[in-house]
């Protein structure tokens, strides 16, 4: 037998074609809004991922480091060291900030850390960790530094010994990475002019620059430019301890807040990305559903399209089955490619993004299934207004 | 059943060509398809790099900053509060020791000197007099000595009566007396004449203390009061510093200071010439290490000191360590941890396994010594795309993106 389907897509493929390739760019553009608000949360997850540690130690009552501003003496480590449970803990620092590379700037998180402990980058993808206690940086490949590079935080030059890459902020800024005392001076350290405006204000008090006390004026100037301060302290628990129960040891005892893994996920993607991805989430469904009504339209008038010669098969006394079945396979055929194109489309323009689209396997099957429900449904339609025509429309015109 | 479609004139060729350019365009498709789904998503495996485990020889090294410091330095400034009166050098002259760079207001000192000299000039008077005192009594001594001796004659043979010889005696005993006073009184005016010769000394050398002079040969670095201010004891009117002593102050990172020792080579770079590298070395090592900032503290001298460097100035400093010969080398991107464990991920017929090893020393290069856990000719994962886990699929790569210079 026949393939109608086939027969009439070879007739007209050219329409057929472009029309899936149409409907792909469409279905490309809504894996891809998929991929943009997956890869929102993915941001979200990577960033604890990549701090490798089990509990976060931030300011009481805060929601820090990631969601709200938190600072800690940065001595806290030792006595959190000392509890039960704990293998390691390190200072960590977080800026976002603009770090110059010659003439131009790129927005990055900073992250001071202390190599071989949680929050050192986990892998590199060229070059070498950090080996001097300061002015070298492993950075992201997003910034667009190369290794080698010297670039400008503040105000002191740093050379870019390694890369590595999806290493981002919850808000997607790819980071850079700088051993801890750089980056604590980094983030309190004021330019020159302020610097000096500070001096002469503190020097202008009477009460702190007394003429009978020699040394007193330096002295304050001396501790208003130091910082002793970090965001957070990562805590990695011993092998076969909960991370829940440790956390409750420091919350209990050290008068911190401690945050376990899941918690901070519940922080980032709950409460920090939340109206974000919300947005994101709604412009998808919105898509998705424009999406589907367009498949269903095409169908339908691809159908109308052709119910004269629809017209002329019933004339002829070719089954309703057969004319049921050559509609639903070109819907078919439409989705499939159309899905394909779309997948295709959204691999290659996902990369372009400045932000990362992460396309999963599965919200890509659950698109495939989608689309041909859609092109099925809607052919129910056409197959409806097919079924219902006149043969006599055949000949009457 | 047979029907037809209504087709063209041109006929079945036609719908031939067609179909096979359809086919082409499906092929395509399928083919890009294919290609995203082996290279992107869970299917495409993981790019990494590697790096045979090497032999050879690295050189463990010390980075720390510091900031260039006088080795001796010297704060001048009066011992009592007072008024400057006179500041003779500026910043930046070279001094000599013993030159009077500055002078406080001595304000009545001179005065109560000149006051003293009078004093001490009537004392001298006062000694001549009493010397005289002395020479009239010893001389009144005298006669009523002779007097008293011939009365006590006369008295013996009775031509005087007994009262006069008593009052001759008395007359004697009287005259001693009066020269015993007179002694005194000579030497009560030589002590007074000793006290205000001392008094005027030590003005003298208030007088003199008023004068700021260079305790040694240097480099005037501040001037920190100009003529009329007052300064209190202590406070410094001018600093100096010895040219000759300048090192830099360094401070190491006491997790990575293991190996910091006397005499180490360093190579010191000025922030003011980065490019230029000094050569210096380890002359002195603190006892004491910063426990606030975990920092150990190192003075480095130059060997020959560079023209116009300036006192704060930020340097850099590498201390070179003794070259050590290693078995096995692997470079520090190799190393990870998982959970409590140090080790790499060995490449070994296309997979990954963790092997837990002891890192050794290391060199600023990046190069770490492996001292337990690694054998002959094993291949250690140094770079990758993502991070790995003993089931990643692995392609090993030449480099992998952002490589660049």
């Amino acid at each position: 037998m026949i393939n109608l389907a086939g027969r009439d897509i070879l007739h007209s493929w050219g329409k057929f074609a472009f029309t899936g390739i149409g409907l792909g760019l469409l279905i490309g553009a809504t894996l891809t809004m998929a991929g943009v608000y997956r890869g929102m949360v993915d941001d979200a997850k990577v960033l604890l991922t990549n701090s490798g540690a089990d509990l976060w130690v931030v300011q009481k009552d805060t929601l820090g480091p990631y969601a709200e501003s938190s600072s800690l003496h940065d001595d806290v480590y030792r006595s959190i060291l000392g509890m039960p449970g704990v293998a390691q803990a390190a200072n960590v620092t977080y800026l976002t900030m603009q770090v110059r590379r010659g003439d131009n700037d790129v927005r990055a998180m900073v992250v001071g850390f202390e190599p071989g402990q949680p929050g050192e980058p986990g892998y590199l993808t060229a070059g070498r960790q950090i080996t001097r206690s300061h002015y070298e940086a492993v950075a992201d490949v997003k910034t667009g530094f190369q290794l080698g590079e010297r670039i400008k935080i503040r105000r002191h030059e740093y050379t870019v010994v390694g890369l590595t890459r999806r290493m981002v902020s919850s808000g997607g800024d790819p980071m850079v990475f700088i051993p801890l005392k750089d980056a604590q001076e980094a983030q309190f350290l004021k330019d020159n002019d302020a610097i000096l405006n500070e001096r002469a204000r503190t020097a202008a008090n009477p009460g702190l620059n007394r003429p009978g006390v020699p040394g007193l004026l330096e002295a304050i100037q001396a501790s208003q430019a130091s910082n002793r301060n970090v965001n957070a302290v990562l805590v990695r628990v011993r092998d076969g301890e909960t991370p829940d129960e440790v956390a409750a040891g420091i919350r209990r005892w050290k008068h911190l807040q401690a945050y376990t893994r899941a918690q901070m996920e519940e922080i980032l993607v709950a409460k920090l990305i939340a109206t974000s991805a919300k947005q994101i989430g709604m412009f998808l469904v919105i898509l998705a559903i424009v999406s589907a009504a367009i498949v269903a339209f095409i169908i339908y008038t691809m159908t109308l399209g052709k119910i004269r010669e629809i017209a002329v098969l019933k004339l002829i006394g070719t089954r309703s089955r057969t004319i049921a079945g050559m509609i639903l396979q070109q819907a078919l055929g439409l989705g499939l490619i159309g899905f394909v194109v779309g997948k295709i489309a959204a691999t290659f323009w996902a990369p372009a993004f400045p932000k990362y689209v992460l396309l999963e396997t599965g919200d890509a099957l659950r698109g495939f299934i989608a689309v041909m429900l859609i092109c099925a449904l809607a052919s129910t339609l056409a197959i409806r207004a097919a079924l219902r025509v006149d043969p006599a429309t055949a000949i009457g015109g | 059943m047979k029907f037809s479609i209504p087709v063209p004139a041109s006929g079945s060729a036609l719908v031939r060509s067609r179909g096979f350019w359809l086919s082409v365009l499906l092929l395509a498709l399928l083919l890009a398809f294919g290609v995203i789904v082996a290279r992107s998503g869970p299917l495409a495996p993981t790019r990494v790099t590697v790096a045979k485990v090497g032999e050879g020889a690295i050189t463990p090294a010390l980075f720390g900053i510091g900031t260039i410091e006088a080795r001796r330095a010297y704060l001048i400034g009066p011992t009592t509060a007072g008024r400057v009166l006179r500041v003779l050098v500026d910043v930046g002259d070279r001094v000599k020791a013993g030159q009077l760079l500055a002078e406080m207001d001595p304000v009545d000192l001179d005065e109560r000197i000149t006051a003293l000299d009078a004093s001490l000039a009537r004392a001298g008077n006062a000694v001549t007099a009493s010397e005289a005192q002395r020479r009239d009594a010893e001389a009144r001594n005298q006669l009523a000595g002779i007097n008293a001796r011939r009365y006590k004659d006369l008295g013996d043979k009775k031509f005087v009566s007994s009262s006069a010889v008593e009052a001759k005696l008395q007359e004697e005993i009287s005259a001693r007396a009066g020269l015993n006073a007179a002694e005194a009184n000579l030497s009560a005016a030589r002590q007074d004449t000793l006290r205000l010769g001392a008094e005027r000394d030590g003005l003298r050398q208030q007088r003199g203390n008023v004068r700021l002079l260079a305790p040694s040969d240097g480099v005037i670095t501040a001037r920190d009061a100009e003529p009329g201010s007052t300064v209190v004891a202590g406070q410094a009117v001018l600093r100096l510093i010895e040219p000759a002593s300048l090192w830099v102050k360094t401070r190491f990172d006491q997790g990575r200071s293991a190996g910091l020792a006397l005499g180490l080579p360093a190579e010191i770079a000025l922030r003011s010439d980065p490019a230029r590298a000094l050569s210096g070395k380890v002359v002195r090592v603190d006892l004491l290490s910063d426990s606030v900032t975990e920092e150990r503290i190192a003075q480095i001298a130059f060997d020959t000191l560079p023209e116009g460097i300036s006192l704060g100035e930020l340097a850099e400093v590498t201390l070179k360590l003794p070259t050590i010969e290693a078995k096995f080398l692997v470079p520090n991107a190799s190393i990870k941890r998982r959970g409590e464990q140090v080790g790499v991920w060995v490449h070994r017929s296309g997979a990954a396994h963790f092997v837990v090893v002891k890192p050794g020393k290391a060199s600023l290069g990046g190069q770490v010594e492996i001292v337990d856990g690694l054998g002959e000719g094993d291949q250690v994962i140094v770079h990758s795309e993502r991070e790995i886990t003993a089931d990643s699929r692995l392609k090993v790569v030449e480099s992998l993106a952002g490589a660049g210079k």
